[in-house]
């Protein structure tokens, strides 16, 4: 079983929004609506201040709130890498792992389903990187497999310096911020 | 020192403030809470063999049940964003989530009401229902029946008064809500608003007053369970910390010391204290005030808890 991840390199991330631009086109998302998103973090004090720029989306987390709290079953963590998605036919839109998520990643498709980041699986299992990894051009972004420990982001991961968003809630996440 | 985030985000109820349930969760949160409450009084009624005297409450609370249930869950239904999925809750058993359970706990509550509003049906069921009267004497004097209807209310009802706390208490994401006494205090508030309810329409004296005593009792525990729930966030980590100081001296302070603590425990207990000492009459202030107290405790937590986030730039 493997566990897709990402290492995101937030040295090289200027914030283009390149990664939300193809999100948005590769997945049809409605207008006002985000997958992901950037993210600028100012801290220190003047003049001793640092900022760091990364782009964000769901963590795919390996201990999911989301899913644990969903009465039907939509929430799932999909067999090809561990992928946290939502079977939209199965989603009443009962915003219980909308309101679980500590890092606000979901919201409700004006269709009435909750809607997240899916790794764009549906190019994933055709061998590809999600639309956000391949359109980065700093190469700020890196997705792969992080049980296996040949992997380029299994590497990074274990060479460089990281952090992952807020592990004090338990979640896991398999997003991984190089600094 | 300056930690300042900004996000490109703008995803509609998450940002800039997450805001994802609006009134009919805390509405329907309250009427579960007292529903729980009047089921438990109602059980134990029964238990004690009162469901043959005329005027006692447990003749009516499940009627009253019934139909606020019944509210509290048309507002569950307005709240899902895909209505015409509703029925997918029943496909399935999640262990794992509370508001499966709670779900599950909602069906088995509508046969118990039902067989407890049978044991003295209303007169307009006589349109309805061959003989009523024949019907609700077999019930009352079949064992199995009388206790299943006892234990049922009692069980069910301690089901879903913890439930509707649970279901918030579970997660880890909202910082005010991730503490397990926040089952008991919404259990407690449940019973109390029951019994200030029951305290507000009983013909009975003796029962009027026994619940009076009890709401009392009630009110003081929740006034311990608050304190807890609060100490217990105080101690906790930082975010936690302060999800605490937003109700202790934040955003929603006014809130929760003079609509919650004091209009809706502290005043009504001193009232309810001088009266079941007979220093004042029994009137419907104080438990009005209770029921409302136990209202706003509901769209407080769930409102406050929204707003508390593991992103400090939301404090």
């Amino acid at each position: 079983m493997s566990r897709l991840g990402m290492a995101i390199d937030t040295r090289k991330c200027v914030g283009c929004m390149d990664c939300v631009v193809a999100c948005k086109t590769e997945n049809n998302l409605p207008e006002g609506f985000d997958r992901d998103w950037i993210t600028t973090e100012v801290s220190g004090s003047f003049p001793n201040l640092t900022m760091q720029i990364r782009t964000e989306r769901c963590n795919h987390c390996s201990d999911t709130p989301c899913v644990s709290c969903c009465p039907t079953g939509a929430s799932h963590i999909h067999d090809f890498g561990g992928v946290v998605l939502v079977d939209h036919d199965l989603c009443i839109g009962c915003k219980a792992c909308v309101a679980s998520c500590p890092y606000d990643a979901r919201y409700i498709h004006p269709d009435g389903y909750a809607d997240k980041c899916t790794f764009c699986i549906h190019r994933v299992e055709n061998g590809e990187d999600p639309a956000c990894v391949s359109v980065c051009p700093t190469y700020c972004m890196h997705f792969g497999d992080l049980d296996d420990p040949n992997s380029e982001v299994s590497k990074l991961v274990a060479s460089r310096k990281s952090s992952v968003q807020h592990p004090a809630a338990g979640t896991k996440p398999n997003i991984f911020y190089l600094e | 020192m300056l930690n300042e985030i900004t996000t490109s985000r703008s995803n509609h109820l998450i940002d800039p403030i997450f805001h994802v349930w609006g009134w009919e969760i805390p509405v329907y949160l309250f009427i579960g809470g007292i529903v729980a409450g009047m089921m438990i009084i109602s059980g134990y009624s029964i238990m004690k063999g009162r469901i043959t005297e005329p005027d006692c409450s447990c003749r009516i609370l499940p009627r009253i049940s019934f139909i606020l249930l019944s509210i509290g869950m048309f507002a569950l239904f307005l709240d899902l964003e895909y209505k015409i999925h509703f029925w997918r809750l029943y496909t399935t058993f999640e262990i794992k989530s509370p508001m499966s359970w709670g779900a599950w706990i909602l069906l088995l509550v509508y046969p118990v009401l039902i067989a407890n509003i049978l044991m003295a049906p209303p007169e307009y069921l006589n349109k309805y229902i061959k003989n009523p009267g024949n019907l609700s004497k077999k019930f009352r004097e079949n064992r199995f029946i009388l206790n299943a209807t006892s234990y049922g209310n009692i069980v069910l009802g301690l089901g879903l008064g913890v439930y509707t706390g649970v279901l918030l208490s579970s997660m880890v994401s909202r910082p005010l809500w991730n503490s397990s006494l926040l089952a008991v205090l919404f259990l407690i508030s449940g019973l109390s608003a029951a019994a200030a309810f029951v305290h507000m329409i009983a013909r009975n004296v003796v029962e009027r007053e026994t619940l009076a005593r009890a709401d009392n009792i009630f009110l003081s525990i929740e006034l311990v369970v608050i304190f807890l729930f609060i100490a217990g966030l105080l101690n906790s980590t930082e975010v936690q910390i302060k999800a605490a100081y937003l109700l202790l001296t934040g955003t929603y302070a006014v809130t929760f010391w003079v609509f919650v603590v004091g209009l809706g425990i502290i005043i009504p207990l001193l009232i309810q204290t001088r009266a079941v000492n007979h220093k004042v009459q029994h009137t419907a202030i104080a438990p009005v005030l209770v029921i409302m107290g136990g209202l706003i405790l509901r769209f407080l937590i769930v409102e406050a808890g929204q707003y508390s986030h593991w992103l400090n730039a939301h404090f």
